[in-house]
């Protein structure tokens, strides 16, 4: 049918729902999974705030979604993010970050983010290059691709960004596809409800960019296919060899760990600490 | 019953490519924006599974329950 | 150390320390920062204090992260500081930028130390007067105070804080290696006497369209958590801080905007300290340290009745541009003493606009105080 009628998520928006992103983008796909995750979860929208950078990520939730949402510098988005949390740990902070934002420029946030376990929600699109500017290689570029800025094939190994999550201390972990629609929208709820940080992955088309460098110009329906045959689930995965999942995209919840403090909470204790020091 | 929002379409085709009935298809005719949008070709298939929805990047499906 | 006392209270403390008890008392709740000489003793000493004030202190990654965690705390609706020197500002240049441009109140104080590069930690330079002006991308002002002694580390800590809440930006408190190391006396205010400035706050959601950006008498700000609907952005913005990075017009509109925010309201922000200036001959234009030296100058000089004055900018940012005018119109010869190589004195000389001789004269070896005959030789040398 073609009469207009409001798109259920359309209360989650400043405005009319309108990205400007290239046809095809994962990022929309990707923007539904969170506001459906919180439409899941019932919260209430006012006591979210979220926090994205520079790319294309950067603009999921700003200026659209109609809560706080801080838009701040390349790479940046954890740390204004942290000091966010800090400050009002009864709200819940979810940043959007691209791959670039995340393991580039902002990687050194990004892993102690991890390490200190501080609440936040981080969705991280990994689109596997950088598409605001024009296709350059990024760190999470496959090996031997061929990009603007490395027109000879990529000669460095890239990042797999959740096993550098794992590694730095992150307490919940999960890697979907957009392709994944509904898997992801359930690790999203799990990860806003996750007492920690959570970091979830999203292997996200670039139809324009990307679909250059993998010879599927301008075919998101195609990057999705390909995601479609080539996922599999980190279960299954475990059960191959190397080979058998090298050229696969391994999906799922890799972790989540409800032991270890986190941050927030640490803070309090340690005021409780501190006052009851100075009564001594 | 699903709803599209033509002028919001960017033509991408998603819908159309995760759509397990096969009910969708492109229409001969462009939007302004110059791109032909998805068309519902056979309602009564439709199971309202909702995935053309999820999946479209410019929020231009929905997805209803007919109130009827 | 003090704990909300009822009393005044005096006693012997670093600069640095004076400095992180002034944010304190000036109610600030959040700091972050990371390890660096010679402004560390902040770090060391707030990493147990906040803990006491009900506040957080965080020791970040790096200093890009340190003014990032304060400018996203100070959205949460506290007032928030970080501490650094140099090396740091130089890495913070960016998120500085974010916070002039998206209006948030926050305390930099940066302990000055031996430049270019790693320099020479320990030692004290007046080496960041212009990288904290014009360190970040475009056309903006900024607001600094330079402090002379751990008294002033004390005072101009909470004054930092107050304009920062009043004008919603940056401040700078621009210290040095000497005057943060420094211990003299410091005298605390009864917390009644304080008087402390709190942002505006918008109360209430005012719809999409809400004005919380570009106002020349300072726009309300929204805290997050409370159901305002911030829309926060560095990109160009407009009055309710949707983007719009594509027309000139609304960027010059944000430009000046953010501009006149600071310099209409120039007369409540600058500062003078001036000393027998009125009948001088000879003015001597010092900030900070220096500023010390050169009250010792005049008194030398007054003995030997020469009539030289002291003009000491506490603020050095917004630059006193009128009264360095003022100044210029009524003495023969201004002096520049600054612990660098003249980072101030063109703006000396251009607002004295020819009307006096403006000479710009650095210690004889950077990094060194000034001895008073220094400055008397070249005294003598201009009357």
């Amino acid at each position: 049918m073609e009469k207009k009628i409001n798109h259920p998520l359309q209360k989650y928006f400043r405005g009319p729902i309108n990205y400007t992103t290239c046809p095809g983008c994962g990022n929309g796909i990707i923007s539904q999974a969170i506001l459906w995750a919180i439409e899941d979860l019932a919260m209430d929208f006012d006591k979210f705030a979220f926090v994205s950078g520079i790319g294309c990520s950067g603009w999921i939730p700003s200026p659209s979604y109609n809560t706080d949402v801080l838009h701040v510098t390349h790479g940046r988005s954890i740390a204004f993010a942290t000091g966010l949390k800090l400050a009002t740990p009864n709200i819940k902070v979810i940043v959007t970050a691209g791959d670039g934002d995340t393991s580039a420029i902002g990687g050194n946030h990004f892993i102690h983010a991890c390490r200190r376990n501080i609440d936040l929600t981080m969705i991280c699109v990994n689109n596997q290059i950088y598409g605001m500017t024009g296709g350059q290689v990024a760190p999470s570029t496959p090996y031997h691709s061929k990009t603007t800025t490395t027109p000879y094939g990529s000669i460095e190994r890239p990042f797999d960004l959740s096993q550098v999550a794992i590694s730095a201390g992150a307490t919940m972990v999960a890697r979907w596809t957009t392709f994944q629609a509904r898997q992801l929208r359930k690790s999203i709820a799990k990860a806003i409800l996750h007492n920690g940080f959570s970091f979830i992955e999203i292997i996200s088309q670039c139809p324009v960019q990307y679909g250059k460098v993998i010879g599927k110009r301008n075919n998101a329906v195609d990057m999705l296919m390909d995601y479609k045959n080539r996922s599999i689930n980190v279960r299954k995965a475990k059960k191959l060899s190397p080979d058998e999942v090298k050229d696969k995209i391994v999906v799922g919840e890799f972790i989540e760990d409800k032991q270890v403090p986190e941050l927030t909470q640490e803070v309090k204790r340690l005021r409780k600490e501190a006052v009851s020091r100075c009564q001594k | 019953m699903v709803y599209i929002d033509k002028e919001a379409c960017k033509g991408c085709g998603i819908c159309i490519s995760v759509c397990p009935k096969n009910i969708l298809a492109f229409t001969k005719d462009l939007n302004q924006k110059g791109v032909p949008y998805p068309k519902m070709i056979d309602e009564d298939k439709c199971t309202l599974c909702e995935n053309c929805m999820i999946y479209c990047p410019d929020f231009a499906v929905v997805v209803k329950k007919d109130d009827k | 150390m003090i704990n909300n006392s009822k009393t005044n209270k005096t006693d012997f403390l670093q600069g640095n320390i004076a400095c992180a008890e002034g944010a304190i008392m000036a109610g600030c709740k959040f700091f972050a920062g990371y390890p660096i000489t010679p402004a560390s003793e902040i770090a060391h000493h707030l990493s147990k204090r906040m803990f006491e004030v009900d506040g957080t202190f965080i020791q970040t990654e790096d200093e890009i992260a340190a003014i990032a965690n304060i400018v996203g705390a100070s959205w949460g609706g506290v007032k928030s500081m970080t501490a650094t020197s140099g090396p740091g500002i130089s890495l913070m240049q960016e998120n500085i930028g974010l916070a002039v441009a998206t209006e948030t109140p926050c305390v930099i104080v940066n302990v000055q130390r031996g430049a270019p590069s790693t320099g020479s930690p320990s030692v004290h330079l007046q080496g960041d007067i212009l990288q904290s002006k014009f360190g970040s991308q475009g056309d903006y002002q900024i607001i600094a105070l330079a402090p002379a002694s751990p008294q002033e580390m004390f005072d101009f800590t909470i004054k930092a804080f107050n304009l920062a809440e009043q004008f919603r930006t940056p401040v700078f408190v621009l210290s040095d290696s000497l005057v943060g190391h420094m211990r003299e006396r410091v005298n605390f205010p009864l917390q009644e006497e304080l008087i402390l400035s709190e942002r505006k706050k918008l109360e209430h959601y005012q719809g999409i369209h809400q004005k919380i950006f570009l106002d020349e008498e300072v726009a309300p700000m929204p805290v997050f958590g409370k159901g305002l609907k911030a829309n926060i952005t560095g990109s160009t913005h407009k009055e309710d801080g949707f983007r719009n990075v594509s027309d000139p017009k609304i960027m010059d509109n944000a430009i000046k905007k953010l501009t006149n925010k600071i310099l209409k309201h120039k007369e409540e922000i600058i500062e003078i300290n001036e000393h027998e200036i009125d009948d001088a001959e000879v003015a001597i234009l010092s900030y900070g340290l220096t500023s010390r030296a050169v009250l010792e100058t005049v008194k030398i000089a007054r003995k030997n009745g020469i009539k030289v004055g002291s003009f000491r900018p506490i603020t050095v940012w917004p630059f006193p541009e009128e009264e360095v005018e003022k100044l210029s119109r009524r003495v023969k010869t201004i002096i520049v003493c600054e612990n660098n190589l003249g980072q101030l004195f063109p703006f000396v000389k251009s607002a004295a606009c020819e009307h006096c001789k403006v000479i710009s004269l650095p210690p004889k070896v950077l990094g060194t105080l000034y001895y008073p005959e220094e400055i008397l030789e070249k005294i003598k040398e201009v009357i």
